[in-house]
């Protein structure tokens, strides 16, 4: 069952790459997103059921917590592969790209599928590096797909920059390799994430120790903490709106899921505190950076570019606290917003296309000039501060106890502070696009296409935040693998 | 092969590959910097043919003609090819003088033997007692990646970081695991393919690949 889901992405690839583009194309899209989804459904009935499922020989392996990644994966692609039809098309038309440059991009987000889901599927440390690090070459295309000077520059950052980082993450698995090769002996094996926590208490805690704060550092890279974050803004302002929305969703959510495999590991062989103090500190300065430049923000994509640093930053806090309530926050907070930004990243992808410009000042009154996608912006918005009803709330609110019980009060205390500074600068600039004089022009309509799945997208975080029956053993599930 | 030798030879690879990671910040010209990274390439496949030897590891033994062939041969033809479109191929204005590089790169050396002290300790034997100089020479490349302006000289940067990274590796472990080393090869390839791509396009819209150019995206 594991192979199927990472040969789903490739086999729908093959047909994208040999035809030019036609609408065919883009629906096997959203029919591979479909099946993943479907497939990772149930996966996670039958992990919560039993026990993990191993496929092939032991290399691929999947618990709760990579259940719950794949449905997270889906859902995301879901939406920006059926966003991806309006791109594409929107773009052929416009004479920015040919139909050959079109299907590229089709096989390219098969391809960043394929490799998300092998890095949340894999049972081996390296294996799971691996392929974190081929997402890292396929995005850079896909960033660059639109192939002006500004994707190009920001595709050229975006992997002189994760690519140093996913070197360090590199050394710090090699030197977890080589404190277990001590415990363990030589081997493949001497990677395997089961193997290795059983074995974590005998492991030598000054290696560890050294190879924890690379795997930070390297992971913490791709996920968007600072201080490594400079690539995010640029890289997420620049992709098509699709590809920022899946990257934003799911990507930077795949690599801090590496950082929680090895914080496992590193809690074993240090105890908790060591792996706290870390997220902590880089927790803390991500929403210091957020918060300090979204302020004087005038680019609506950058804008939610930095809210995205926001959140990894509170999702590092949570996993600084480790609890269970704090894990399955955390897990709930990574879906949450997940949905939230990609539908926030698919709405300007599409006011970008209508209104050509991503300045804050020149899309204002978009509530009464496009009603449905302004409101579909706005609900967007208010879901990604933390209001109720949606999910985030309820994260964001365990996320903040589950801090208090562990003694982190201090550090929920300055997450609250920085998270009052965001919220009044991303609702000032959010009033500057919705609300304003109404024009003399009757309201635009916005096609179905784009308009159903965002607000079905909504109301799945809505319906979520209310009731979190569906999900609920599987967070537990989750959140237990890797807990303190 | 007797152990005097080993260890010599050893020495000699770690020796070279450090040495050719202080010549890319002493030298100006791209071509003597790629020339650099190439006999670094071969240096690196050096060590990991002498531990395979010695070892009677014949997997790391084929890991070490892969990596000769793709670092020693393959990259830096292909970085080659963009130095070549490029007419004033030198490292003009970098952001620190020579003089004052080379005396961070004594300092980055120092640094590495200093905080690898928990590793050394934990493979305490001739191999492990190396393990500095593949940190040093990833310090330097952290160096010449933050401070060279160079489209050319950023991917050499980014190169030295992940062969000194390559050298810990097969110092600590005597080598990662097959499909854990022959990715993270089949990556430094894919990545330098990248960045060609990347700099041809750049050239083709900017005429040159100083990223002094790119300077579109800012807050």
């Amino acid at each position: 069952m594991l192979w199927v889901i990472l040969l789903v992405p490739v086999l729908c690839a093959v047909p994208s790459g040999l035809v030019a583009w036609r609408r065919a194309i883009g629906w096997l899209g959203v029919a591979s997103a479909s099946i993943v989804l479907a497939v990772g459904i149930v996966l996670a009935v039958n992990v919560v059921r039993g026990h993990a499922a191993v496929g092939y020989g032991g290399v691929l392996r999947a618990d709760a917590l990579s259940a719950f990644m794949v449905i997270v994966i889906g859902v995301i692609a879901l939406l920006a592969t059926l966003q991806g039809v309006r791109y594409l098309e929107a773009e052929i038309a416009a004479g920015r790209c040919s139909p050959r440059h079109a299907s590229l991009y089709a096989v390219l987000i098969q391809g960043f599928l394929a490799t998300m889901l092998l890095a949340v599927l894999a049972a081996n440390l390296g294996v799971m590096w691996v392929a974190i690090e081929a997402t890292t070459i396929v995005t850079t295309f896909l960033v660059g797909h639109r192939n002006t000077r500004g994707s190009l520059e920001a595709s050229w950052k975006y992997i002189v920059i994760c690519s140093v980082g996913i070197a360090l993450a590199f050394l710090g698995t090699v030197l977890v390799y080589l404190a277990a090769q001590h415990v363990a002996g030589q081997g493949a094996g001497a990677l395997d994430w089961t193997s290795l926590v059983a074995r974590s208490h005998h492991l030598d805690p000054g290696v560890m120790r050294l190879a924890f704060a690379l795997i930070v550092l390297g992971f913490g890279t791709k996920v968007g903490l600072a201080p490594m974050h400079s690539w995010l803004p640029d890289a997420h302002s620049q992709a098509p709106a699709p590809v920022s929305a899946l990257m934003s969703g799911v990507l930077l959510t795949v690599a801090f899921y590496a950082i929680l495999r090895f914080k496992v590991i590193a809690d074993g062989a240090l105890g908790p505190q060591f792996a706290r103090t870390l997220l902590v500190i880089v927790g803390l300065l991500s929403l210091v950076v957020a918060a300090s430049l979204l302020l004087s923000q005038r680019d609506y994509k950058r804008m939610l570019a930095y809210h995205s640093v926001e959140h990894m930053g509170l999702i590092a806090l949570g996993a600084a606290a480790g609890s269970t309530l704090a894990i399955a926050a955390v897990l709930l907070h990574i879906l949450g917003h997940g949905i939230a930004k990609g539908v926030l990243f698919l709405a300007s992808g599409e006011i970008l296309l209508v209104e050509g410009t991503s300045e804050i000042k020149d899309v204002p009154a978009l509530l009464s000039r496009r009603p449905v996608l302004g409101g579909i912006f706005a609900f967007g918005l208010v879901a990604l501060l933390g209001f109720p009803p949606f999910s985030l709330f309820v994260s964001e609110l365990n996320m903040l106890r589950a801090e208090f019980r562990v003694g982190l009060g201090w550090a929920a205390g300055l997450s609250l502070i920085c998270m009052a500074v965001i919220f009044g600068a991303v609702m000032s600039h959010g009033r500057e696009m919705l609300f304003g004089p109404k024009g003399t022009d009757t309201p635009a309509v916005t096609p179905a296409l784009v308009a159903v799945p965002l607000i079905a997208g909504l109301a799945a975080c809505a319906f979520i935040g209310v009731s979190v029956w569906p999900l609920g053993s599987l967070l537990r599930a989750a959140a237990h693998v890797v807990a303190l | 092969m007797n152990h005097s030798a080993f260890t010599s030879v050893l020495g000699l690879g770690c020796g070279v590959i450090v040495l050719c990671a202080v010549v890319t910040l002493w030298r100006r010209s791209l071509r003597a910097i790629v020339r650099a990274l190439a006999v670094q390439g071969v240096a690196l496949a050096l060590v990991a043919m002498t531990l395979g030897l010695h070892g009677h590891d014949r997997v790391l033994e084929v890991v070490a003609v892969l990596v000769l062939l793709a670092k020693g041969v393959v990259v830096p033809s292909l970085i080659t090819r963009v130095v070549r479109h490029d007419v004033a191929s030198r490292e003009t204005q970098p952001l620190v003088n020579v003089p004052a590089s080379l005396v961070a790169a004594g300092v980055l050396i120092f640094l590495a033997f200093a905080a690898s002290r928990s590793v050394t300790a934990l493979a305490s034997n001739a191999t492990g007692r190396l393990i500095p100089y593949g940190l040093a020479a990833m310090l330097i490349g952290f160096f010449a990646l933050a401070t060279r302006r160079k489209a050319v000289s950023q991917i050499v940067g980014l190169l030295l970081v992940d062969n000194g990274i390559a050298l810990v590796a097969f110092l600590a472990t005597a080598g990662v695991p097959l499909i854990v080393e022959l990715g993270a090869s089949l990556d430094v390839l894919l990545i330098v393919v990248v960045l060609q791509v990347l700099a041809t396009q750049m050239r083709l819209r900017l005429g040159s690949f100083d990223l002094d150019q790119l300077a579109e995206l800012h807050d």
